[in-house]
């Protein structure tokens, strides 16, 4: 029979999973209740001890500090769109997740750490340049959430080892673009997604990030091809437009499966970074 | 292994001891007896449990009972004791937005919840706030329909 | 009392019971000493079991299997193939093998789990096209094919040589699932000697007699009750049958009250689906481009078992040729076994299929000879006196063209459609039309030779009036409607109208929720037992009038040869739908859907509202977002996440109109309308997604990766 703790605090909840590395960690439950689900009048089938950390009022506070903003791992998707200094970016993505009743529950630390390849808050994430702010009973460690999702369903926790916060620093962006693409307005699992930003100041590019999602194991993100943007005029950056074009396309990886094919994600993802470059990034654009 | 777990249902202080990862539908429905929560596909996509838990709209099958230690849930049970039910069953009623009448009392708690955040939603916030519950008679918008009715007849009380 | 017409709405009767959510459905009823029952199923497409191994069971706990069949082992639809539990063979991937019933269901799954199974593989037959070749030996018959028809109007043969040009195009639809928001279920109970089941479900009495054939019981010691249907649209047609034959197996063999009740996905995989299709044309047209015959070639997939296949391939043949008039006519259809999941009745019943294939077909021969599609379509329509695609007749007025007008007036078509041809450049608008019917009630002579329908009126003490049919309420607002027919029709109000759910120990047989049926039917034969029932008034207490189908002389119907009428009357519809491709998604938004509908009369304006906008979002679904497909003979999409079903944000209000034109062997002049609704809205929104990218659309559901593949290939591959 498998264990529930209910940890009163982040300290004691800490204590248990050093103590039980193999613990489940559930927060709101929206992904892991359904992956262990276990059919009507049945508990659901988690086959390891389970330690619920939804409830650690420490874990959801929303915080800004200077120019940083922190996020507690266990705060509900719902609130992320209440509060006034999450970025937009955040909220657009938020906004077009599963259901209001499952945006309620489930919480942005749980989306990242189930580390799906459709996860909807990563491309924004990535994009922003957050990271994460972990810890055990010891001590903490802060981990870019690049290097932290290490692929589909992994994500580097030592096994003694809590997701915190999201910290994520703050920057305007007057260029903000994402594009969620599932096969239905709302309760569908990303096909794809697009999130693209800039901020441009007398028609020149001074930063611009793009991220893709749900077209690889991890979301794609490639600073290397964003710096041949960066610090050009808008009018020079079009040169190489099809270079960062191509650049990505070499990137973007994606699979078929039940709800798409590779063709049509790469395609579209394409599509989406063009359109993005050509009627989102010009002379005069402001919030989108 | 079980646990104690208290919250408060329908306005009763409740106490039961369980495993604590037991699904709040199941605890609704077969140790409370509620069956006006129903069941329609097991894994929060179809809105038919839907409860408020806290005033906020929650699909009770991918919900284990210990996260609602403490919390305050509302049923359909529960709410149709108010007066508030009285309107939107009445707009419902008048609008014919009730064929198999499986999805509807979760459509009444999705309306209830965003009635008490939004006394005057406009069709699109109905129709974003109901996004999460299914219905396969209606096509919709006559339970759209029903709650602008009710948001104007019921004015004062949310 | 009623000084109203009986279109004005009522409040449904069963409207605060479901709203208080304190009606009960099967899922939601538990009974003394009630045992649940969980189904093991096969893993294979195709084999042999050669050995079932099953550990020690605890005390209390069961297990129900083909021995277990007191009668015959075959679940009674048109050909007895199906058995209740598997014999030796398996033939799709969730087929029934045994039961696992007890008190404590976490006991029952670890039970399912332990118990494993040796099979010995066959070659399975997984693609329709490839269902000829059967390897591992046909699955039903000797040819593989549940049925084939062939019928011929005119004088194809003669007329194709002469024609200018000749047209082939090939349709395909795909899988639909209904997803009610209510899993299929039932209670099965034995009480000195008799069984009582007690479900959701359509038809009580095909139960009934599947329980006859499976228990080998006389009728007498079976009773069935219906239970509120939490949707059903077809779904619960044949399969709940089968259902009720494994809880009576498992109340007897235990003693005790049994309940299966099916978790959603497990629903999704082994219930019965809509037929897949494969339509042919092979169209011969004049110089200016107008039809002179056409041939017809249609496949349906039939699944595993014969089912209901035949009615639903009968459906299709006779629809196939639409609204139009088409004078040499030849058509071939086939319903063809594979190893996967049985297919069924389904809102429409072939008419979906036929409806997608036809339209798209018209479309296209209009752009061929560069004519406007609804002015093509116009051109052959039917009229009033006209002869059917089986050599029947349009007796009653055909009022197309009174419907296409007042669609226009509503959406703007004519105006619109010219705008957006005239666009070549992909992300633009499109407007698509489609024109349609439904004959109602049963195919042919179905309701006089089978069904034989027959009601009850009882007029009790106290003056009020319970109706007794076997009719059933599943959300269609039926005990509304007839409670508006019966009260109306003798002057009482409303209240004064008993009607509740069938139990078949009460009501006598008046055929099944299908077909369109029940209003222009069961509704007849009720509004003429008032009548008897009226006249009769005065006399003192109790008074039963019953009634019995009597078939139109003037409906002649062939059997053998498909010929005559094969409907006693029709149904219209007329859909537009407009929408916008997002040139860089592909993904289609549906900016308008206008609908005008010829009915006869409604029987409550609020309720056929209900059905005309609950229908055309699933004919949206079926067209544009309701991808299900099988891999290795395993349903891919088998739960509410994968199986896209519309959202309250997917389409907007739907728009809608009424003609009237009563039909006179109707009640108050009412038809069938339950399935109309449904069938032509893929077509509209097939053809507006076409000219919108100026592109042929051969299939559907039309997704986004399909439109993709169309645009760059320039056709479909």
């Amino acid at each position: 029979m498998v264990t529930t703790y209910i940890p009163n605090d982040l300290q004691e909840a800490l204590a248990i999973k050093d103590a039980e590395h193999d613990v489940i960690v559930l927060a709101g439950g929206t992904d892991l209740m359904v992956r262990y689900h276990g059919d009507q009048g049945l508990l659901p089938r988690f086959e390891n001890s389970v330690l619920f950390i939804g409830q650690l009022a420490t874990l959801q506070q929303i915080e800004k500090r200077g120019n940083m903003l922190s996020i507690g791992a266990a705060c509900r998707l719902r609130d992320l769109l209440e509060h006034p200094d999450v970025p937009e970016i955040i909220k657009k993505a938020v906004r077009e997740m599963a259901s209001p009743a499952v945006r309620n529950r489930g919480t942005i630390g749980g989306n990242i750490c189930n580390a799906s390849p459709a996860g909807d808050t990563l491309p924004p994430l990535y994009a922003l340049g957050a990271s994460m702010l972990i810890k055990n009973f010891a001590q903490s460690r802060e981990v870019p959430i690049h290097s932290f999702i290490m692929g589909p369903g992994k994500v580097d926790l030592r096994q003694n080892e809590l997701l915190i916060a999201i910290q994520i620093p703050l920057d305007t962006y007057n260029v903000l673009l994402y594009k969620k693409v599932g096969a239905r307005k709302a309760d569908a699992i990303s096909k794809l997604s697009f999130v693209g930003m800039a901020k441009t100041a007398d028609l020149m590019i001074e930063d611009v990030r793009i991220a893709f999602g749900a077209v690889g194991p991890r979301v794609v993100r490639a600073p290397e091809l964003e710096r041949l943007l960066i610090g050009k005029s808008i009018a020079k950056a079009r040169e190489v437009f099809l270079l960062v074009k191509d650049g990505y396309s070499t990137l973007i990886q994606p699979i078929d499966d039940q709800r798409s094919n590779r063709k049509y994600r790469k395609t579209v993802s394409l599509n989406l970074l063009e359109n993005f470059l050509t009627e989102y990034i010009k002379p005069g654009s402001g919030m989108e | 292994m079980e646990k104690t777990i208290k919250f408060i249902l329908n306005g009763n202080h409740m106490e039961l001891t369980v495993n604590p990862l037991k699904r709040l539908v199941d605890v609704l429905r077969e140790d409370c007896g509620l069956t006006g929560v129903k069941e329609g596909c097991g894994e929060g996509e179809c809105g038919a449990c839907s409860v408020l838990v806290g005033g906020k709209l929650v699909n009770s099958c991918i919900t284990p009972l210990g996260t609602v230690a403490s919390a305050s849930i509302i049923t359909i049970e529960g709410f149709r004791e108010t007066a508030r039910y009285q309107v939107l069953a009445d707009a419902f009623a008048q609008a014919g937005a009730v064929q198999c009448g499986y999805c509807t009392p979760g459509m009444l708690m999705a309306a209830e919840a965003l009635l008490q955040g939004n006394s005057v939603p406009t069709e699109e916030e109905i129709r974003e706030a109901l996004s999460g519950n299914l219905c396969r008679c209606t096509g919709y918008s006559m339970i759209v329909d029903a709650i602008l009715h009710a948001a104007k007849a019921g004015e004062g009380l949310w | 009392m009623n000084n109203f017409t009986i279109s004005d709405s009522v409040n449904k009767v069963d409207n605060q019971e479901k709203i208080s959510g304190s009606v009960k459905y099967i899922g939601d009823m538990v009974t003394e000493g009630m045992l649940y029952g969980r189904t093991l199923r096969s893993t294979k497409a195709r084999a042999t079991i050669v050995a079932v191994n099953i550990p020690v069971l605890p005390v209390g706990y069961y297990i129900v299997d083909k021995d277990d069949v007191p009668g015959k082992n075959r679940v009674k639809y048109l050909e007895d193939d199906q058995p209740f539990f598997a014999d030796q063979m398996v033939n799709y991937i969730g087929e029934p093998i045994l039961l696992v019933v007890g008190p404590d269901r976490h006991i029952i799954k670890k039970i399912l789990e332990a118990i494993t199974l040796v099979y010995r593989d066959i070659d399975p037959v997984l693609v329709l096209e490839e269902s000829e070749q059967c390897p591992g030996g046909a699955i039903f018959g000797e040819n593989n094919c549940f049925a084939q028809y062939d019928f011929a109007k005119g004088a194809a043969a003669e007329v194709f040589p002469t024609v200018a040009d000749i047209v082939l195009e090939e349709y395909r639809t795909g899988y639909q699932e209904h997803a009610y928001l209510e899993t299929q279920g039932m209670i099965g109970v034995v009480q000195e000697g008799k069984v009582s089941i007690y479900g959701s479900m359509q038809c009580p009495y095909y139960v009934k007699n599947a329980l006859i054939q499976g228990l080998g019981w006389d009728e007498s010691r079976i009773r069935i009750v219906q239970v509120t249907v939490g949707g059903a649209f077809g779904g619960k047609e044949d399969y709940p049958s089968i259902i009720a034959g494994h809880v009576a197996f498992a109340a007897i063999k235990t003693g005790c009250p049994v309940a299966i009740i099916y978790e959603r996905g497990e629903d999704m995989c082994v219930t019965t689906k809509r037929h897949p299709s494969i339509v042919k044309f092979k169209t011969g047209v004049d110089k200016a481009g107008n039809i002179k015959a056409m041939a017809v070639d249609i496949i349906l997939d039939g699944g595993a078992y014969a089912g209901l296949s035949a009615v639903v391939l009968q459906r299709t043949l006779f629809n196939i040729t639409g609204v139009y008039n088409i004078p040499n006519l030849v058509v071939n259809g086939k319903v063809m076994a594979t190893n996967t999941v049985p297919n069924g009745a389904f809102r429409g019943f072939g008419a979906p299929q036929a409806c997608f294939a036809v339209e798209m077909h018209m479309d296209n021969l209009a752009k061929r000879c560069g004519v406007e599609s609804l002015e093509y379509k116009q051109r052959h329509m039917v009229q009033q006196g006209d002869t059917t695609s089986t050599g029947g007749s349009f007796v009653h007025e055909v009022k197309l063209p009174e419907m296409i007008a007042m669609v226009d007036e509503m959406s703007g078509y004519t105006n619109k459609c010219k705008a957006y041809a005239t666009r070549r450049e992909i992300g633009r608008k499109g407007i698509g039309i489609s024109l349609f019917l439904h004959g109602c009630g049963f195919t042919g002579s179905g309701e006089r030779d089978h069904i034989k329908a027959e009601v009850k009126l009882v007029r009790d003490a106290r003056g009020d009036v319970e109706i007794l049919v076997a009719n059933v309420d599943m959300g269609q607002g039926l005990k509304t409607t007839l409670t508006k027919i019966v009260g109306t029709t003798l002057g009482l109000s409303l209240e004064r109208i008993i009607c509740v759910d069938p139990d078949t120990d009460r009501v006598p047989d008046s055929g099944p929720t299908v077909a369109s049926r029940t209003i222009m039917i069961v509704g007849k034969l009720l509004a003429d037992a008032a009548v008897e029932m009226k006249e009769r008034w005065l006399e003192d207490g109790r008074i039963e009038v019953t009634k019995k189908y009597q078939h139109p002389t003037r409906i002649q119907w062939d059997e053998k040869n498909f010929h005559g009428d094969a409907y006693p009357a029709y149904s219209w519809g007329v859909n537009v739908v407009e929408v916008e491709v997002d040139p860089l998604t592909f993904a289609v938004d549906v900016l308008g859907v206008w609908t005008v509908f010829d009915i006869g009369v409604p029987i409550d304006n609020r309720i056929i509202q209900g059905q005309i906008e609950g229908g055309v979002l699933q004919g949206l679904g079926y067209g544009g977002l309701e991808v299900m497909d099988q891999h290795d003979g395993k349903i891919r999409q088998g739960n509410l996440t994968n199986y896209m079903i519309p959202t309250s944000m997917d389409f907007s209000k739907v728009h809608s109109k009424l003609v009237n034109n009563p039909y006179e062997n109707g009640p108050f002049g009412a038809k069938g309308a339950g399935e109309l609704t449904l069938i032509g809205a893929a077509p509209a929104y097939a053809a507006a997604v076409s000219q919108a990218l100026n592109i042929h659309i051969a299939r559907i559901p039309i997704t986004p990766e399909y439109l993709m593949e169309v645009i760059e290939h320039g056709k479909d591959n």
